[in-house]
This record gives structure tokens, C-alpha cells and sequence, in this order.
């Protein structure tokens, strides 16, 4: 009754207002999707079928009450945002057992819409990643090609959406973390403007760059997710208050836009298939009416080390609260309070987490502040420069989202710097804080490419208009088939793992150390 | 004063060492917690002795994902701070993050100010001894306190010998100032006198009470010595941590010709961290520079910076309150006191307020002084009042001053009336009345007692009228004996005369 491949949250949504279906069958299709494909993708940390199902019954029977745009729709959260009475564990052993006191202020908004939870997806530790293969739980597989990676941090809601565990999903992105697994496997994802959506709640990775966003089936639900979350929250004291709504995007044309393409994005290491699905739409955004410019953001090469100084640095402040002292794990029988500390915290953390703290650290030390930290934050301000000049001449920028397509679990776990490299297209509109977008534009061998629009701070309807009417130009419809199990399941190892919360005050976190 | 005056108070500055005089360079940090409603960075209410851990939020335990939010009225508490000291308050300051582990630091960070602090390039102008001191300001700014560790299991309360700690995250997040001053505090009894004239200054400004026991106020004192009359600086160390006044004067004053007995043995001072011991009078060694930590300042991501609206600053420089210096300038001017009983009488607001509403019944400036600082200060002592509490009314001193003046009262028979003032609680006249404390100066009622007292001492009587006058203090002394001091001198005086002459 229920296509979970395809179905998009607008077409959910009238289903519920037909009384063709009830939010209840609408969950329980996901949750019987999620136990039929959950142990060939771990898309989900935890997942929450029996408040799903109860949550969804009492929208039924309260239909009244409970009405607006949301509710009854089911959707999937990273695991990076606080949730009540759920544990929030970032896919960190050292938060195997955290149970929030409060809930995050998006996920909030969406429960007091009656949007019905079902559950927690999966990421790289602390969102600390860009393949979901650094979770301290489990690796989550491609829909496309269980042998390749969802991309990340949040490869756990992309996975869950790509493979119809999930009608939508939140997901949160500090360097490309939403678009580049929307990308790798086939969704739409969005990072808004720095500060339109509340971080309150949102575990801390980087908090000068993180912000919380959506990835859907299409544009418009991208629109609709959006719209619900964002909003001035006078918990964060850098939300602020959108200057206009988010509206539903219609446009089909693209006639007077001026979009640029960056040299500097198709510099290099863009894979052939990446190119040319890029370069088919770029064809069709002028069929549309819009119009290509080639445009140069120069100090594009500086945007990456950059933000691999900034980033880490806030990170080694934000973890550090993770002591063992007040909640999480706690490593026992430590003689003294430091003992404690470091062994708290060299279990709980796993290497990718480690290796940020450290450089974080040392780029903060005392007599390399200015030459790391200050420098970063220098360029930071030329990058978006960068994009302010730019935007005096075009109305968007547009670009591959990532550089390739999906690549195989464990190619470059081994090698962090070709991992770090996946962010290059996605990165420079985070150090800038502005809107941006990812969408399908066809496939490469097979799996997915993603094309990404930049534009203005606030100009999220700009983006999702332009997003709306190529999407529809390119009639992206492929689903994927979870093939490639086999493979997957040969090198999975213990990923099966996942649920880190059954006995977890029993059960130390141990094998974590690199 | 005259120059010599100057050369003397000098002269208490100077250490004298074995080879040649030395000067102490005192410099101090104090952290003031303000009285706020709520914390810094939430809105948990700011307590005093409420049971452990009832005041805290996802915020102030640093549950993951909690966001810290500027308390407004936390901002113009230290903007009133600040102004007093005479500070520049730019147009916008920044938060940073100070980054160390310990449990009474739930994030791992205090959240803290550093290059671009509240205020700065300020100044506090004090009393010590006869003498007024300038020390310059280096900054005033906004942090928020660490929770409260308490070592159990120990007999000292101290961390060493105890068996665990608690913590209390009832102050965690308390909204502090800290004001940096210049190395400018030239000595021990310097320092003390500064920091109890701040303390009054910021309990008149209305932002703290500023409650020792509590420890609302505490310190960090560096020192350093050097040559006398020299204007380079020495390596100081730091005595941390301090809140009575009377160990911070005594650790410096320790800590003075330690520095010297090493610079004269030709020694180097370590720049380290020092603990002092009251038991023993002396300091010990708690970390060296090379242990000193890193604290990794970064601007605080999680706050945007402050824009100081300079319209808003002028609004609470003119919302200031009368500062105690200015105060005492006009009390001595207004009132003809002197400059030290101005300082007595004006220094602290409470007896401010208290000595001008006994001067705004109509009383004499000069005598309602000498009454408040004398008997009014000694029984506010004495029973542990504030100024301003207690059955002594400026109303009720005034009326006890207007029957001295009117000679009602004798002196003497006033401060019985005043101890009485207190025991009954009744109005001054209404004592005189019921205990016959008034003054005699009917000749009707003092000749029986002149005559008794010259018929009871004829060799005096002999003395007199053979020539020696001034025995006729011997006999107004007998009189006011005979009459509980409560005789008018100058009627006793002329019967007396008559008496002896006659």
C-alpha cells in the first residue's frame, strides 16, 4: 500500500488528510521496512518502533487535536541531537548510555507538530567523518552498493531515506555533512544559513559551522522540513530570526537566473562520471532559461586546511566536557581524578575523535594560536569574501557536491587526508555560513551524483526554487537495490553491533583505541 | 600635612634589607560575585545555602548540546563596576573560552573574557593611612564561577588527606567579575586598604554584598620586589585565592623579605605560584611557571560579541550612585568635618546615609559626628549591626545630640541616656525625664550641695583662702560627683565662688 522507495513526505501527507492511510499503517510501513533491510545498512543506531507505533495510533485517534502539515509523518534524527528520554549516544561509546534531560530545540519544533519519531540514525562519531565508517557502533552501507560507504556524518539518515527506512530525516552538517551523503546516495539534503535553524540541543561538533537541516525525497520536502524547524530560539544565542518564511518552492523555469561555476571547484580530482552528470545539468539549468557563467572564488584551495584548523580547534573545547565526571562512561577503578580523565576519555573515544582533539589542541596552544588558529580564521573571512563578490555578479553558485561518487568501505579509512578531501565542494559554504543545497543529478556506474547550489546568506527560497525546477528537469526516479549484500556482509565484521544501549552500564566500551 | 609627613609615610614603605632599601609592587586581581537573580549563561536562580545540586540545567551541568545565553542584568552589574572604577567601555567585547580540566568545571571551560574584555584603562582612587592612593585599572570583565568542590572524608576540608570530593553545581555559573588592577599597590597594608575600599564601593553600587564569609569576594595578590626608588619590575609570584583581608596583609608582608633574602644572597625569585599557611605565617610553593597552565583562549563560538550601545553605558553612568571618595570630599566640605572623620563617617554608604538623616533634623554637623562615630559606631559594633539597624533612630540620635547642644543634658549624662536609648528602646527625652538625667542649674537645688561639699573639706577651704585658686577644680569635681555629672558647671562655678569668697 505504501511505496517507501518512493513516496515523498507531500504525497504521505495527503494520503493522512484522504484517510487512505493512517499515520499508524504510514509508521508501521517504515518500521517494517526498517526490519526487513536494518542489518544489511545499520542506517539506525536505535530505533524507537514501539513509541513509533504508540505515538502514531494516538495522532489516529487524536486527529483533531493534533492536526497541522506534520503530523502523523514519521521521520528519522541523527543521533547528534538530544531527544528526551531517548538515548543520544553521537555514535560515541563514550555516550553509550546518555539519556537526554531535554530535547533539542528543531527536533522539538517537530514533536509539538506531532511528527511521530522512529529513531536514532547512525553518523561518524561526533559527526566527525565523511563515510558513517568512524561510528563507534557500526558502518553504514550505500543502499546503492552495500559494498560502499553512505558517505557522512549523517550517512545514517541519508542510507534511511535512500533505502525506505525513513520518509525523511534531520540531519546536521559542519563541513558538508548533510550534502555529501544526500549526494552518495541519491537524496536531497540541505544546510541552511549559520544560525536560521537552533543548534540548542544539537550535540556540539564545531559550533561556529554546525547547523541542523534536512534530507528528503524531493525539494518541496525539503521546503516543508525546513520551514518547520527554523526559527530564533532564545536558547542560541547565535540563531536569529529568518528575515522571510520559508516558502514551498513551484518554480519550473529558471529564466533570468545567472548562476556561476567556480574554476576552482573543477580544478581537480572531479571523477569523468561526476563531470559529466554535472555538466548535463549545468545544460539544462540554460534550457531553463537560467544562465552559466564561469566565476572564480580564489581562495578556494585554503578553504579545506583551513577549516581542518577551526574545526578541530572548537571540537577539542566542545568534547572536553565528555570527563566521566557527570554522565556517560566512566572508566573504573581509576586511582585518582586525572587517571580517570585520560582513561575516560582513551576508551570512550574512537581514533577519528582523538586525532581532532589533538590537532585541535595543539592549534590552540600557546605560541601556535596565531600561526594555525589566526591564520584559519583570516582565511575564513577571505572565503567569504570570496562569495560576497561572487554574488555581486550571479544569483547562485553551483558545483558537484562531491568530488565522486559512493567509494568502497575502508578505501580511505586507512588514509584521513583523502577522506578529509571528500568535503572540498561542500566545506567553503560552511566557513561562509550560507544556504546550500544538494540534489540527485543522475548516476555514475551506477550510483549517484550529487549537484549542489550555493547562494546569499538567507536566501533559502532562492536556492529551493532553482533546486525545484532543475529537479524536475533532470526526472531523477532511479531507486536503489540494496544489492552488493554479499560483499557487504563479507567485511562487515562485527558492525552488527548496533544498539549500543541494552546493557550499557555493564559494558565498557573496549577495542575503540586506533 | 607638612613634607616630613610625606618622607615618614615613605619610610613605612621601605624594606630594609641587609644591603640597601627594597619596595614591594603589589598588583591584584579580585573576582566579585554579583547578585543576580540568575547564573551567567541560564536562568538557574544564583542561591545562598540551599541543598546541593537544586539550581542546575542541561546549561550549567554541560549536558551535551546545552548553549549558554548572556544574562543581561549580570552585563550591567559589571558595567556599573566598571564605570565606578572610571573605565573605557568599548563598543563591543567578546567572550573567550578558558580551557582546562577540573570536576568543578562542568564544559571543561570557563567561559571568560581576554583580549577584548568589558572595560578597560580605568582607575580607584583609596585611602591608606593619611594618604590617598591611585591605583590604575588594567580591566574590568564578565565570567562565571566554577561549582563548589568539598573534600570529605578528611580533617581539614582541605583536597590533601581527604578521602573524596563532592560537587555542588549550585555556583556553578555564577556570574563573576573580574577586575585586573596595575602593579601599582605599593604595600601589604596598601593592598588591604584597597581591596576593603573596593569592597565598599561595590556594596554602594548595589551589583554584590560582597559577603566574606560566603566568598563572594576573593583575590589574587601578585608581588615583586625592587630596589627603593627604582622603577623597574621584578619577577612576582602569585598568592591565589585569598579572602580575608587580614591573610592577604600578612602573606605579603611574609612574602616581602623572602624576596629580598634571596635577591641579597644573589639569588633569582621563581616566578611561581604560592599558598599561603595562617597557621604558620608562611608561604609554600603550589606550581612553578613551567607547571603553569595553558589555557588555549579561542573566542567563544557559542556567543555572538557583545555591542555595548553607548547610549545604554550613559544611562547607567547616570543611574551611579554617590562613590564613597566623592562622598567624603563633600562631607568635609558640606559639613566642616575633618578630612579623617569624613573618611569615618562617609567611607562606608550605610553610616552615610545614617549620620545625614541625623543632620536633617536640624541638628549640628560637627556634634551629630562626633556622636555617630563615637557611641553610635561603638554599639553598632558591639551588638554586630549594619548602620541604619537597631532601636537607634537618626531621629531619635538627633533628638539626644539637640539636648546636648541645648545643655539639657550634660555630656556625660548623654551616653547614659544613650546606653538607655538602646535597653528601652524609648525616645531620649522621655530617659532624661524618667531617670532625672537632666541638667542642674537651679542655684536653689545645687547651694545645699555646694555648701555640703565646703563644710566637708575645710583644709581645702584653708588652701583656697590662702591664695591657691586652683583648688577650686577640686571642689566643681566634688559637685559633679555629688550630682552624677549632671550639675551646670558654670552655676556651680559662680556658688562655689561666693561660697569660698564670702
Amino acid at each position: 500500500m505504501v511505496d517507501t522507495m518512493r513516496l515523498t513526505a507531500r504525497e504521505a501527507k495527503k494520503l493522512l488528510v484522504d484517510g487512505e492511510v493512517s499515520s499508524a499503517e504510514l509508521t508501521k510501513a517504515y518500521l517494517d521496512r526498517i526490519a526487513t533491510v536494518e542489518d544489511r545498512v545499520h542506517a539506525y543506531i536505535l530505533v524507537t518502533a514501539d513509541n513509533a507505533a504508540k505515538y502514531s495510533t494516538k495522532v489516529d485517534r487524536e486527529m483533531q487535536a493534533m492536526r497541522g502539515p506534520l503530523a502523523g509523518l514519521p521521520i528519522a534524527v541523527k543521533d547528534n541531537m538530544v531527544t528526551e528520554g531517548v538515548t543520544t549516544t553521537c555514535a560515541s561509546r563514550i555516550l553509550h548510555n546518555y539519556m537526554p534531560v531535554y530535547t533539542a530545540t528543531a527536533v522539538r519544533r517537530l514533536w509539538d507538530d506531532h511528527v511521530v519519531m522512529l529513531g536514532k540514525t547512525n553518523l561518524d562519531e561526533f559527526a566527525m567523518g565523511s563515510s558513517t565508517e568512524n561510528s563507534g557502533f557500526a558502518v553504514t552501507r550505500n543502499p546503492w552498493d552495500l559494498g560502499t560507504v553512505p558517505g557522512g556524518s549523517s550517512g545514517g539518515s541519508a542510507a534511511a531515506v535512500a533505502a525506505g527506512e525513513a520518509l525523511w530525516a534531520l540531519g546536521s552538517d559542519t563541513g558538508g555533512s548533510i550534502r555529501q551523503p544526500a549526494a552518495l546516495c541519491g537524496v536531497v539534503g540541505m544546510k541552511p544559513t549559520y544560525g536560521l535553524v537552533s543548534r540548542y540541543g544539537l550535540v556540539a561538533f564545531a559550533s561556529s559551522l554546525d547547523q541542523i537541516g534536512p534530507l528528503t525525497r524531493s525539494v518541496h520536502d525539503c521546503a516543508l522540513l525546513l520551514r518547520h524547524i527554523v526559527g530564533k530560539d532564545p536558547r542560541d544565542a547565535t540563531s536569529v530570526v529568518a528575515p522571510a518564511p520559508i516558502e514551498l518552492p513551484s518554480a519550473e523555469r529558471l529564466d533570468g537566473l545567472r548562476v556561476g561555476i567556480p574554476r576552482e571547484y573543477l580544478a581537480a580530482g572531479i571523477e569523468p562520471g561526476v563531470r559529466a552528470r554535472f555538466e548535463e545539468a549545468v545544460a539544462l539549468i540554460e534550457e531553463l532559461g537560467g544562465r552559466c557563467v564561469e566565476v572564480s572564488l580564489p581562495h578556494t584551495e585554503y578553504a579545506l586546511p583551513a577549516y581542518y584548523i577551526i574545526a578541530p580547534a572548537e571540537a577539542s573545547a566542545n568534547l572536553a566536557r565528555f570527563d566521566g565526571v557527570r554522565y556517560g562512561y566512566r572508566a573504573a577503578d581509576a586511582d585518582d581524578v586525572v587517571t580517570m580523565y585520560e582513561r575516560t576519555r582513551g576508551e570512550g573515544f574512537g581514533p577519528e575523535v582523538k586525532r581532532r582533539i589533538m590537532i585541535g589542541t595543539y592549534a590552540l596552544s600557546a605560541g601556535y594560536y596565531e600561526a594555525y588558529y589566526g591564520r584559519a580564521q583570516r582565511v575564513r573571512t577571505l572565503v567569504r569574501r570570496d562569495f560576497t563578490d561572487v554574488f555581486g555578479e550571479v544569483d547562485l553558485v553551483a558545483s558537484p557536491t562531491s568530488p565522486t561518487v559512493a567509494f568502497p568501505v575502508g578505501a580511505r579509512a586507512a588514509d584521513p587526508l583523502a577522506m578529509y578531501v571528500s568535503d572540498v565542494c561542500t566545506i567553503p559554504a560552511n566557513l561562509a555560513g550560507l544556504p546550500a543545497l544538494s540534489i540527485p543529478c543522475g548516476l555514475s556506474d551506477g550510483l549517484p551524483v550529487g549537484f549542489q547550489f550555493v547562494g546569499p546568506a538567507f536566501s533559502e527560497n532562492r536556492v529551493l526554487d532553482a533546486a525545484h525546477a532543475l529537479e524536475a528537469a533532470i526526472g531523477f526516479t532511479a531507486t536503489p537495490s540494496l544489492g552488493g549484500a554479499e560483499a557487504a556482509l563479507s567485511q562487515s565484521g562485527g558492525a552488527e553491533a548496533a544498539s549500543p544501549t541494552g546493557d550499557a552500564a555493564s559494558a565498557p566500551p573496549e577495542g575503540t583505541a586506533s | 600635612m607638612t613634607g616630613g609627613d610625606a618622607a615618614v609615610r615613605g619610610a613605612d614603605r621601605i624594606v630594609r634589607g641587609m644591603r640597601g632599601d627594597w619596595e614591594a609592587v603589589i598588583g591584584l586581581e579580585v573576582h566579585v560575585e554579583l547578585d543576580t537573580a540568575t547564573k551567567m549563561f541560564c536562568s538557574c536562580a544564583v542561591t545562598k545555602g540551599d541543598p546541593p545540586n537544586t539550581h542546575t540545567c542541561p546549561v550549567c551541568l554541560a549536558h551535551p548540546g546545552a548553549l549558554p545565553v548572556v544574562n543581561q542584568r549580570a552585563v550591567e552589574y559589571a558595567t556599573r563596576i566598571a564605570l565606578a572604577l572610571d573605565c573605557t567601555v568599548p563598543p563591543r567585547n567578546v567572550f573567550h573560552r578558558k580551557n582546562y580540566f577540573y570536576p568543578d568545571l562542568p564544559k571543561a571551560y570557563q567561559i571568560s573574557q581576554y583580549d577584548e574584555p568589558l572595560a578597560v584603562d580605568g582607575c580607584f582612587d583609596y585611602w591608606s593611612g593619611d594618604e590617598k592612593l591611585r591605583c590604575r585599572i588594567d580591566r574590568v570583565h564578565m565570567e562565571e564561577d566554577a561549582a563548589k568542590l568539598i573534600h570529605a572524608g578528611g580533617e581539614t576540608g582541605r583536597i590533601t588527606g581527604s578521602e573524596y570530593s563532592l560537587v555542588d553545581f549550585n555556583r556553578g555559573g555564577t556570574p563573576l567579575v573580574e577586575i585586573v588592577t596595575e602593579p601599582d599597590i605599593p604595600s601589604p597594608a596598601a593592598a588591604r586598604d584597597f581591596l576593603q575600599q573596593l569592597r565598599e564601593l561595590v556594596i554602594e553600587l548595589g551589583v554584590s554584598e560582597c559577603n566574606m564569609e560566603e566568598g563572594q569576594v576573593r583575590w589574587d595578590a601578585n608581588i615583586s620586589v625592587r630596589p627603593a626608588g627604582s622603577s623597574t619590575l621584578g619577577t612576582r609570584t602569585e598568592l591565589k585565592n585569598m579572602n580575608s583581608f587580614r591573610f592577604l596583609q600578612q602573606a605579603l608582608e611574609s612574602e616581602l623579605p623572602r624576596q629580598v633574602g634571596i635577591l641579597e644572597a644573589g639569588g633569582t625569585v621563581e616566578q611561581e605560584t604560592l599558598h599561603f599557611d595562617p597557621e604558620t605565617g608562611t608561604t609554600t610553593p603550589l606550581r612553578s611557571k613551567e607547571e603553569a597552565h595553558d589555557y588555549r583562549y579561542f573566542p567563544e563560538p557559542d556567543l555572538v560579541p557583545l555591542a555595548m550601545d553607548p547610549a545604554w553605558v550613559e544611562e547607567v553612568r547616570a543611574s551611579l550612585p554617590e562613590l564613597p571618595l566623592a562622598r567624603v570630599a563633600r562631607f568635609a566640605e558640606q559639613y566642616g568635618l575633618s578630612r579623617a572623620d569624613a573618611r569615618v563617617i562617609a567611607g562606608p554608604g550605610a553610616l552615610a546615609r545614617f549620620y545625614e538623616a541625623v543632620v536633617a533634623q536640624g541638628v549640628d554637623p560637627k556634634l551629630a559626628a562626633n556622636w555617630t562615630m563615637g557611641e553610635y559606631l561603638a554599639h553598632l559594633n558591639a551588638a554586630g549591626l549594619e548602620p541604619g539597624h537597631g532601636h537607634v533612630t537618626p531621629e531619635r540620635l538627633a533628638a539626644l545630640v539637640r539636648l546636648v547642644a541645648d545643655g539639657v543634658v550634660s555630656t556625660s549624662a548623654a551616653k547614659d541616656v544613650f546606653t538607655k536609648m538602646i535597653e528601652e528602646r524609648a525616645e531620649p527625652a522621655a530617659i532624661v525625664a524618667k531617670h532625672g538625667l537632666g541638667r542642674i542649674s537651679d542655684s536653689a537645688a545645687l547651694g545645699p550641695v555646694v555648701a555640703e561639699v565646703v563644710a566637708a573639706n575645710p583644709s581645702q577651704v584653708e588652701q583656697y583662702r590662702g591664695g591657691k585658686r586652683q583648688v577650686l577644680g577640686f571642689f566643681v569635681g566634688q559637685v559633679m560627683k555629688a550630682t552624677g555629672g549632671r550639675a551646670d558647671p558654670a552655676v556651680v562655678n559662680e556658688l562655689l565662688q561666693k561660697a569660698l569668697d564670702g
